[in-house]
């Protein structure tokens, strides 16, 4: 173990080719070393993504020249890429990573960190809860893809998105497809429709209709009658959809084509490759300067035409943007927020904020990440405790017809009126057997009470429950009134009887002002705004 | 000195006074004439009977109303409004102990007079006080039902009496809110009919066969047991109530404290006595209806203690409870545009008032919509939320009750929840086997994000679990209210 003030953080530049993205930036480095941390840099590490090395040392950040001094200076590796198998030598025992790693398709890698006995986190592994969501990078990069897919299309797209009518004519508003609503999907509906083009987006999941129509654009309804898998079940992502459900979808896309300026493709399902949405013969169908771009290219695409990383344009003049890098092209916002998604990871990682590492595997989040640990392969990582990540849609009940309606107040109103005249008949016959036997004098005052309890549960029924406690002080005070009674008894030669009643008459006085005084203090504090 | 005649008057004056003067507290702003009725009907009744026929001994009458006066208006003076509970609880064992005393008395001068009649000694000649010589004009029907009466006020005030006493006990924390009861001769093996609710029973049935034997011409020891047993059974039967239930008890002996002094009405024959009495009593009956129906509970089943028996396993909660720091709870009400505050008795226990006024205070001067929701037995006393606002100077026109705010919750950015549990427990609606299944709840789960400020991770008074604090857009803000909310404070702009 090395000593409390030493475990530091450091981020080496990217090594992959056209990576701009830095897992640091000056500002999560400030909260990172609110937590405790020291933290370091590999020079130019950030340059890429307009962070200097100057911006750095301004935060405390130690910048470190070179990759292999980093590696081996720090306690905890945050970076954005997969490691390369270079990098993975650099590893040491007890070291921990932290950065996307796609441990499925990498499993070389993964026997590789576990023989170096380090502790691997992978970012693309954080589980799918609320509490996860601010560690979740691939949703905020997927919303930057999303974002910077419709900035692309507008670069490639010859005309406005808006609608406007000018002096030199009227101009139609672009009409844009997006084809699936997940993160990527709704960021890309949310910039489409702010930049003014009338959307449409389309998605299997039917439950999504809601976001997509919060987000301003128009869902693609698609008649089928086959029940969707709840996307509940699959952890939120979409499930692969029957052949017949296929077809039917895509009779659909074909049918929106011609009309469609511009098409985002999002649709991915998890561990496939992407599904092909877009045939050759909907590419065609389109008219000349259309753009289409394709997010899910690094699997496949879902366009049949797409290239990875490239763009091309058809021989009918429909350009393809297939490009596998957007989030590196918008690197300072890209790495602002996977900064801050990794300063979340740390938060957790520390739960003391005293600068010291508390892996904790019985954290579902922690765990879920966790790819190696401690010289074993924790992948795949068991599913959460929690499951529910939307709730069941209840049934609504049902709407009453008016009709209904008035046969409910009918019956309710009969119901009520039944009651009453049975509690006054039941009354009236208590009060009959009572005059009956008891002689008139008892009867005069039975009759006083008998209205009297009526009286009260009149006014009181109208008392305002933010009253009931001064309503509770003000009845202690009157039933003080029983002082009366004391004061009645109190003129009696018997001395046991002056004793009790005087006793009677402190109290009940203590009762009176007591609690008409307490009211009033009460009833004072009650000011209207 | 009055006639007769002109204090029947007096006597009806007060009772209209005091029906203005409960009437009158139908909205705050007639409230504040209202307690002027009441208190001008208090003293037209004291003045008239004190200057009224048969009564002497002004010099008495005078030291004991001064004494009490003073000591009324010291407590008055002095009590916090958190200690409402307690302060109202007492004021009831008062009235139960001078039910008590009078009845007493009124059997003490009832054989006094029985032994001047038996002795031939003339009316005239007797040293007689007005009670005295009503009882001296009754005939034998009139005497037995007389002593019904003597024996109902007595009964009524000695349960009021012990009740309120332990109920003030343990709203004072002075004896522990759990509920207990006596198993008579071991906890563990217990005779059925010594122990439980069984023992109220049985003692409730020797004070019933101990009045037949007072009906029957035995003396005043008979009087004197019933007190005893009637007292035992009050404190044995609050002692048995737990904690949370306490609005209804206090309610429910706000109600005897009416009855008591309706039946000692009747003993004495005094109509304001028994109009004052109903109208207090009837009003209690119906603070403890409201209570129950807020509860969604039997009052049989809350006076006998205890939850009801639930219909099978509660519903599992799944999910976790996820803290939150200060300064996330005031990004979110800085972000915020409507908040609702659900206020509980934590609150009150942690005299946080001031500090949730200070807050609504600055979330109010930045345009934002901040209202109250309150439950009808949030706290210890129905109405303590709102009592307690008003004086930590919240408007009351923001703290608005169940019914009307439960609809708003959806359109709500931010709910904030302060030492509530129970009443905005979801699995009231949700789960049918819930021990609460069916009682109205503040649906705070509606609104956007909830927080909920709360000491710790354990369970309510009623040991329910609340699925509540597992939503998904719960968030948990754990410490002392008001502690975390002077720590919330600063980093409201």
């Amino acid at each position: 173990m090395r000593g409390k003030t030493d475990v530091k953080i450091g981020t080496p530049k990217e090594v992959f080719e056209g990576e701009a993205r830095v897992a640091m930036t000056p500002d999560s480095a400030r909260q990172l070393q609110k937590l405790g941390y020291e933290c370091a840099i590999e020079a130019g590490a950030g340059s890429a993504a307009g962070f200097s090395d100057a911006a750095y040392k301004e935060a405390g950040v130690k910048v470190i020249k070179g990759a292999a001094p980093l590696w081996k200076a720090v306690d905890i590796i945050a970076k954005v890429r997969p490691p390369t198998e270079t990098e993975m030598k650099r590893l040491r025992e007890g070291q921990t990573l932290i950065s996307f790693f796609y441990p499925a398709a990498n499993e070389k890698l993964m026997d590789l960190a576990k023989s170096k006995g380090a502790n691997t986190i992978a970012m693309d592994m954080v589980p799918r809860i609320s509490r996860a969501q601010k560690m979740d990078a691939l949703s905020s990069m997927a919303n930057i893809a999303g974002y910077r897919a419709v900035i692309e299309a507008g670069s490639n797209f010859g005309r406005f998105f808006t609608g406007q009518v000018t002096a030199a004519g009227k101009v139609p508003p672009a009409k844009v497809l997006v084809v699936g609503a997940g993160v990527a999907g709704l960021a890309a509906i949310g910039t489409a429709t702010s930049l003014g083009a009338i959307t449409y987006a389309f998605d299997v999941r039917p439950e999504v209709a809601e976001q997509i129509e919060s987000m301003g654009a128009e869902f693609v309804f698609l008649e089928f009658d086959e029940q969707q898998q709840d996307g509940a079940a699959t952890g939120g992502y979409a499930a692969p959809s029957s052949p017949e459900f296929r077809d039917k979808q895509l009779e659909k896309f074909r049918e929106l084509a011609p009309e469609m300026d511009i098409v985002i493709t999002t649709a991915l399902i998890p561990n496939r490759d992407a599904p092909v949405l877009w045939t050759k013969d909907m590419v065609e169908a389109m008219k000349p300067g259309s753009v289409i771009v394709d997010l899910a290219a690094e699997r496949g695409g879902n366009c049949e035409l797409t290239v990875p990383d490239e763009k091309i344009v058809t021989e009918g003049g429909v350009t393809i943007v297939g490009y596998t890098d957007f989030p590196s092209r918008m690197a300072a916002q890209s790495s602002t927020l996977y900064a801050t998604n990794i300063r979340h990871m740390m938060t957790d990682l520390t739960p003391e904020k005293d600068g010291e590492v508390n892996h904790d595997m019985e954290d579902d989040v922690i765990r879920g990440a966790t790819v190696t640990f401690e010289n074993e392969i924790t992948f795949p990582p068991p599913p959460p405790k929690i499951q529910a990540i939307a709730a069941q849609p209840k049934e609504k009940p049902k709407e009453l017809t008016p009709e209904e309606k008035r046969a409910q107040e009918l019956a309710a109103f009969k119901e009520a009126t039944k009651q009453q005249v049975a509690m006054l008949a039941a009354g009236g016959v208590l009060m009959l057997v009572i005059g009956a036997y008891a002689p008139a004098s008892f009867m005069q005052h039975f009759i006083v009470f008998a209205l009297a309890c009526f009286v009260g549960f009149q006014v009181i029924w109208n008392v305002s429950h933010a009253l009931h406690t001064p309503l509770m002080a003000i009845t202690n005070a009157i039933s003080g009134i029983i002082v009366v009674g004391a004061l009645l008894q109190i003129g009696s030669p018997s001395y046991l009887v002056i004793f009790l009643s005087f006793i009677s008459v402190l109290i009940a006085s203590i009762n009176i002002v007591g609690g008409f005084l307490v009211t009033r203090r009460m009833l004072a504090m009650f000011q209207k705004s | 000195m009055f006639s007769i005649g002109l204090t029947s008057a007096a006597y009806i004056a007060a009772s209209v006074l005091f029906i203005l003067a409960l009437g009158g507290l139908s909205n705050q702003e007639s409230a504040k004439r209202a307690v002027w009725y009441g208190i001008v009907g208090m003293f037209i009744a004291m003045v008239a009977t004190i200057f009224g026929p048969g009564v002497s001994n002004l010099f008495l009458i005078l030291v004991a109303v001064a004494g009490g006066a003073v000591a009324g208006t010291y407590v008055a003076g002095r009590v916090q409004m958190t200690e409402m509970p307690q302060l109202v609880a007492a004021l009831h064992s008062f009235v139960g102990l001078a039910a008590v005393f009078i009845g007493l008395n009124a059997d003490v001068m009832l054989s006094t007079v029985n032994d001047l009649k038996a002795a031939g000694t003339a009316m005239a000649d007797a040293d007689l006080t007005g009670f005295g010589e009503k009882l001296w004009k009754k005939d034998s029907v009139e005497i037995a039902i007389l002593k019904v009466e003597v024996f109902l006020g007595i009964f009524i005030g000695a349960v009021t009496f012990t009740g309120s006493v332990v109920a003030f006990g343990k709203l004072a924390g002075k004896i522990d809110g759990k509920p207990v009861q006596i198993k008579f001769p071991s906890e563990s093996a217990p005779i059925p009919f010594l122990s439980g609710h069984w023992l109220n029973a049985v003692s409730l049935a020797a004070c019933i066969i101990l009045g037949f034997m007072y009906f029957n011409g035995a003396g005043i020891w008979t009087m004197v047991l019933v007190t005893i047993i009637a007292g035992f059974i009050g404190w044995h039967l609050i002692m048995g109530i737990g904690g949370a239930d306490m609005p209804v008890v206090v309610s429910m002996l706000n109600s005897y404290s009416g009855w008591a002094a309706a039946a000692i009405g009747f003993t004495l024959g005094n109509d304001l006595l028994i109009v004052t009495g109903a109208l207090v009593g009837s009003s209690g009956a119906i603070l403890s209806y409201i209570m129950c129906r807020a509860m969604n509970r039997k009052f049989v089943s809350v006076i006998l203690g205890g939850f009801g028996g639930t219909g099978g396993p509660a519903q599992e909660v799944s999910g976790e409870m996820i803290a939150i720091e200060a300064e996330g709870v005031a990004a979110s009400l800085n972000d915020a545009d409507s908040v609702i505050i659900v206020p509980g008795y934590g609150m009150a226990v942690a005299q946080a008032q001031q500090a949730v006024s200070e807050l609504v205070r600055k979330l109010r001067s930045q345009g934002k919509e901040v209202r109250f929701g309150i439950h009808p037995v949030a706290g210890r006393l129905p109405g303590h939320m709102n009592v307690l606002l008003a004086e930590a100077k919240v408007p009351y026109d923001i703290v608005l009750e169940m019914d009307e705010i439960n609809d708003d919750f959806p359109e709500t950015d931010v709910a904030i929840v302060i030492g509530s549990n129970d009443i905005v427990n979801p699995a009231a609606q949700d789960d049918p086997n819930s021990p609460i299944a069916g009682m109205p709840v503040l649906e705070v789960w509606k609104s956007k994000q909830v927080f909920v400020s709360k000491r710790g991770q354990g369970t309510g008074y009623s040991g329910i679990e609340n699925p509540l604090f597992f939503k998904e857009n719960t968030r948990m803000f754990y410490g002392d209210a008001k502690a975390s909310l002077d720590k919330l404070l600063p980093m409201i702009d």
